[in-house]
């Protein structure tokens, strides 16, 4: 930190939540602070969290939610721990946070809501801002509704609609304590009100209203500036996990030259795949809202025996019901890209909460011996690569493939450098022409991958069938001799195994050989990776690896587990992983380190954690 | 559409047939490879779909493309064939279990989508496969492996389902009838819509007769009415009897007997878009009633595959977006 003339003081990364209630407008607020954040040249990546519940009672806990955002000059790997700024619009949105702030935090309150009424509902005794509980915290408490209004008062507007308007005071507040860009800010709101053009003007009235009120009081004695991120270059957006992942699907069809099918049925965290790759009917995408799970999934069945890169996309509830006709796929050995958004389970659990709980289910949970690819995406951003590999790995070995995201990548955001689409590799699935010589056989394959050759409808002479019984090898009749199953169980096996020439060698960060390997998947990356890098730069012998291919796993993987005094694997479940690896490298001592919270890893938790191992 | 002449022959496969001896199933196929010729379709254009169950098989047996599924999900698999790819002949061979029970759902929502598919019900009330337990058509009291006692649950009538979910095409025949069987199958590959047949069939095994009542030679003609679209609802061995329309029921009538000529017997209008009617008519039954059979129902309305590809020829001929890079490119960016 270099403090400079005016009290502005440099700072690498800032964590700025804002909280209230569902109709405060806070994911508002929160992308009108990434995205001029963004403009500015900071790395960021963002985290919405909201209960289950559409309107829960105003003013209560229940109904608190809210939108992090992590900015820095330096890389962003996570949407960040505690937070140094809570905009909280009532009293339960600050008590609800109270538990995730840093000591020392910047704390911007509408002080005209900490009223008996409002603290009674948040289950407040006391008025914290008088009863000295927030002490050790710098707080701001603005007569926030109350300016609101008056700004408002010539613009004849009704008070519901100037109410709506708070959280541009706030974050006009917000701006002027972290040196934003008023014009930036103005030109958001420009583009969201396009279409109630009306709206601009007050917003930005009261944003401006929020800047002035920090700036005019000298509330604020020192404000911050965070300089943008000079290693990041190019051209990029801002993306949730949700649209990477159906972006990645669309572009890998295009490069499939394949039309796009996705076979889906309305469930929390995935929805919004559905809902964006149906927006999309002009680059020719067809999705299917089925009337549930079970029918997603077979409709993307029939849409692949008939030519498409098809897709279902689901959360674990979902994945059960869909079990039977993952082994149809596997059976039929036809492509297909399964998404699973993991949420809190078991049952329906906790839906808007992220967990990584459905590894065994996406690994093991079918009938028979039904082998599938298994593949995790580990930031919002690279669930378009994850998702692009999934359909490209699926139609070249001709075999289904479950991605797994979860509720934390799928509704955050972080910056995306936008690739040139037709630079991306290309898939080719091994299609047959028409009158295929001999007859078509379908259950004849490739010799090196064991992909079986793809014939579909509207092909002249290569009528054929295919179903979940048991076929006979090359020709596809169905047989039910033993040494015939025999035979397509280890091929359906070995395929799947030979899938590992398409899977890149596993990443290691830190030494080969050592005293602490920690190792996550998917999602915990993030977290992972920046604790190992804070541990690693304090000059500890530790070093991280994160899976993204759980089935096969890297060629390299026993290579890289072996060498270390300890092997300690962390994730968000009870120990799937672990025992996973456990089972595949029984030569090697893994230690488990495991969170059951239905939320992402902090990275002080993890840097606890791994001192403690590194101190015993 | 095509000038291949096609006979019977193409559409049998190589695939040995092994349903049981004396199966209504095999007429039921000799039916529809007859059928086939006569609809002006490649065969490298028809896909067959099926679920679980003895009639299921039915894919292997014809050659043309095929896929065998899950139990129940035929109307889910078919559907994703025909919406992703409409320029097929999509045909559905399930049953009474598999459709009436575990496919429910999906039934009615292959009909009430209206997606362009020929769904041909084998309904002989009965699980055949599992061995001879009641199914969802079973008559209420049906002594089987599983109601020793008789079943204590109303049965399904399919034709209710049909318009309970906005069907636009129903039609019924006995597997005894090979001739009528030809001409509807022909009438629902026309029909541009979900068009449900359902076939009453005879398991030899496990439900000998059971629609014996209906198709009997002896019965069958005061048992059963043909249906035929613009023609007078008449029936009965000596083709005297009718239906008539009193207050909200039908009524048979003999032509000639108290005060009924031939100009009170109801027209039989397949095409009314109301359903009226065709509810009536699906729900008749013995003894009251002949059995219905022919085309009760085929109307025209907007079709789910034919919507979609308007809507995505629409979106692509006035959007901006063309490919992938267009789109990536589009909206809010920041250059770093």
């Amino acid at each position: 930190m270099a403090t400079k003339a005016n009290n502005v003081v440099e700072v690498d990364k800032v964590v700025v939540k804002f909280a209230g209630d569902s109709g405060d407008g806070m994911q508002l607020s929160g992308t009108q602070f990434s995205d001029t954040s963004a403009i500015l040249g900071n790395d960021l990546a963002t985290f919405p969290d909201f209960p289950s519940e559409i309107r829960a009672p105003q003013g209560t806990l229940a109904g608190v939610s809210g939108f992090q955002v992590h900015i820095g000059h330096t890389d962003i790997y996570t949407s960040g721990d505690d937070a140094d700024v809570l905009v909280a619009m009532n009293p339960a949105a600050l008590r609800y946070n109270m538990s995730h702030l840093k000591t020392g935090s910047t704390i911007i309150v509408d002080g005209d809501l900490f009223e008996p009424k409002n603290l009674k509902k948040a289950g407040y005794e006391t008025n914290p801002l008088e009863d000295g509980s927030l002490s050790n915290y710098t707080v701001i408490a603005a007569p926030i509704t109350s300016q609101t209004r008056t700004i408002l008062k010539e613009t004849g507007l009704d008070v519901k609609t100037m109410d709506k308007s708070r959280n541009q005071f706030a974050i006009g507040i917000v701006f002027y304590l972290l040196n934003r860009d008023m014009e930036e800010g103005a030109k958001f709101l420009a583009q969201k009100f396009k279409k109630k053009p009306e709206l601009i003007d007050s917003n930005v009235l009261v944003m401006k209203g929020g800047h002035n009120y920090a700036h005019n009081l000298q509330l604020i004695h020192t404000t911050y500036r965070i300089n943008p991120n000079l290693t990041k270059k190019g051209k990029y957006r801002n993306i949730t996990g949700n649209v990477a992942t159906a972006w990645g699907l669309m572009a890998a069809a295009e490069r499939a030259n394949l039309p796009l099918f996705l076979g889906s049925y309305p469930i929390t965290p995935a929805t919004e795949i559905l809902a964006e790759l149906a927006k999309f009917k002009n680059l020719g995408v067809k999705t299917f809202q089925a009337e549930d799970e079970i029918a997603g999934v077979m409709s993307a069945i029939g849409a692949a025996y008939a030519g498409s890169l098809a897709a279902t996309s689901t959360a674990g509830p979902g994945l059960s019901l869909k079990s039977e006709a993952l082994g149809l796929a596997v059976m039929t050995e036809l492509p297909l890209v399964v998404v699973d958004v993991q949420r809190g389970g078991p049952s329906t659990g906790l839906p808007t909460k992220t967990e990584q709980s459905d590894l065994m289910q996406a690994l093991y949970g079918r009938n028979g011996e039904a082998p599938m690819i298994v593949m995790a995406a580990s930031s919002s951003s690279d669930c378009f690569h994850y998702a692009f590999h999934a359909a490209k790995i699926s139609l070249e070995h001709m075999t289904p493939v479950i991605l797994l995201t979860d509720s934390y990548l799928a509704n955050g955001s972080e910056l995306w450098q936008i690739p040139d689409i037709n630079q991306l590799p290309e898939i080719k699935a091994p299609l047959v022409g028409e009158n295929v010589e001999g007859g078509y056989k379908p259950y004849l394959r490739n010799e090196e991958n064991l992909a079986r050759y793809w014939a579909v409808p509207g092909q002249e002479g290569n009528q054929h069938r295919v179903g979940g019984l048991e076929k006979e090898d090359v020709t596809g009749s169905v047989s039910h001799n033993p040494h015939n199953h025999e035979k397509m169980v280890q091929l359906r096996a070995e395929k799947v195994r030979r899938a590992v020439v398409d899977v890149p060698n596993q990443e290691l960060n830190g030494p080969e050989k050592g005293k602490l390997l920690v190792i996550g998947w998917g999602s915990t990356k993030g977290a992972i990776f920046t604790a190992w890098k804070q541990l690693f730069n304090e000059g500890k012998d530790i070093a991280s690896a994160c899976f993204n291919y759980i089935m096969p796993l890297p060629a390299n993987t026993e290579e890289i587990l072996s060498g270390y005094d300890q092997v300690l694997v962390c994730e968000l479940n009870n120990g799937q992983f672990v025992n996973y690896l456990r089972m595949n490298f029984p030569n090697i001592k893994f230690t488990q380190f495991n969170k059951n919270q239905a939320q992402p890893f902090m990275v002080t938790e993890l840097v606890q954690k791994f001192n403690e191992i590194l101190e015993a | 559409m095509t000038e291949i002449k096609y006979t019977r022959k193409d559409f049998v496969s190589d695939q040995e047939v092994k349903w049981c001896a004396g199966c209504g199933d095999y007429s039921i196929l000799s039916a529809v490879t007859n059928a086939l010729p006569e609809i002006g379709i490649n065969k490298k254009d028809i896909v067959f779909v099926s679920g679980i169950g003895c009639s299921s098989r039915f894919p292997y047996y014809v050659d043309t493309y095929g896929i065998h599924g899950l139990h129940g999900r035929a109307a889910a698999l078919a559907s994703g064939v025909k919406v992703s790819h409409p320029h097929l002949s999509v045909w559905i061979a399930t049953g009474d279990g598999d459709s009436m029970a575990i496919g429910g759902n999906h039934f009615i929502h292959l009909i009430r989508r209206n997606i362009d598919v020929n769904l041909i019900l084998f309904n002989n009330e009965i699980y055949g496969l599992t061995k001879g337990q009641y199914s969802p058509t079973s008559p209420l009291g049906h002594v089987t492996k599983t109601s020793p006692h008789g079943t204590v649950e109303h049965p399904f009538k399919p034709a209710e389902l049909v318009m309970g979910s906005e069907g636009t095409f129903f039609a019924r025949v006995p597997d005894t009838n090979p001739k009528m069987m030809k001409e509807v199958f022909i009438e629902a590959a026309k029909h541009n819509g979900a068009s449900i047949v359902e076939v009453l069939q005879n398991c030899v095994i496990f439900n000998n007769n059971t629609h014996e009542e209906i198709t009997g030679k002896e019965v069958r003609d005061d048992h059963q009415i043909y249906l035929k679209h613009g023609e007078k609802m008449i029936f009965g061995a000596e083709n005297n009897k009718g239906l008539v329309l009193e207050g909200l029921k039908l009524k048979v009538v003999t032509i000639g007997e108290d005060g009924y000529t031939l100009d009170d017997i109801l027209v039989h209008n397949a095409k009314d878009k109301d359903a009226t009617m065709h509810y009536l008519l699906g729900r008749m039954s013995l003894p009251e009633f002949p059995v219905a059979m022919g085309v009760i129902r085929a109307v025209d309305a907007a079709v789910y595959n034919d919507e979609l590809e308007k809507q995505i020829s629409n979106a692509k001929a006035t959007s901006k977006i063309k490919n992938m890079n267009d789109l990536v490119n589009a909206g809010e960016t920041f250059v770093l």
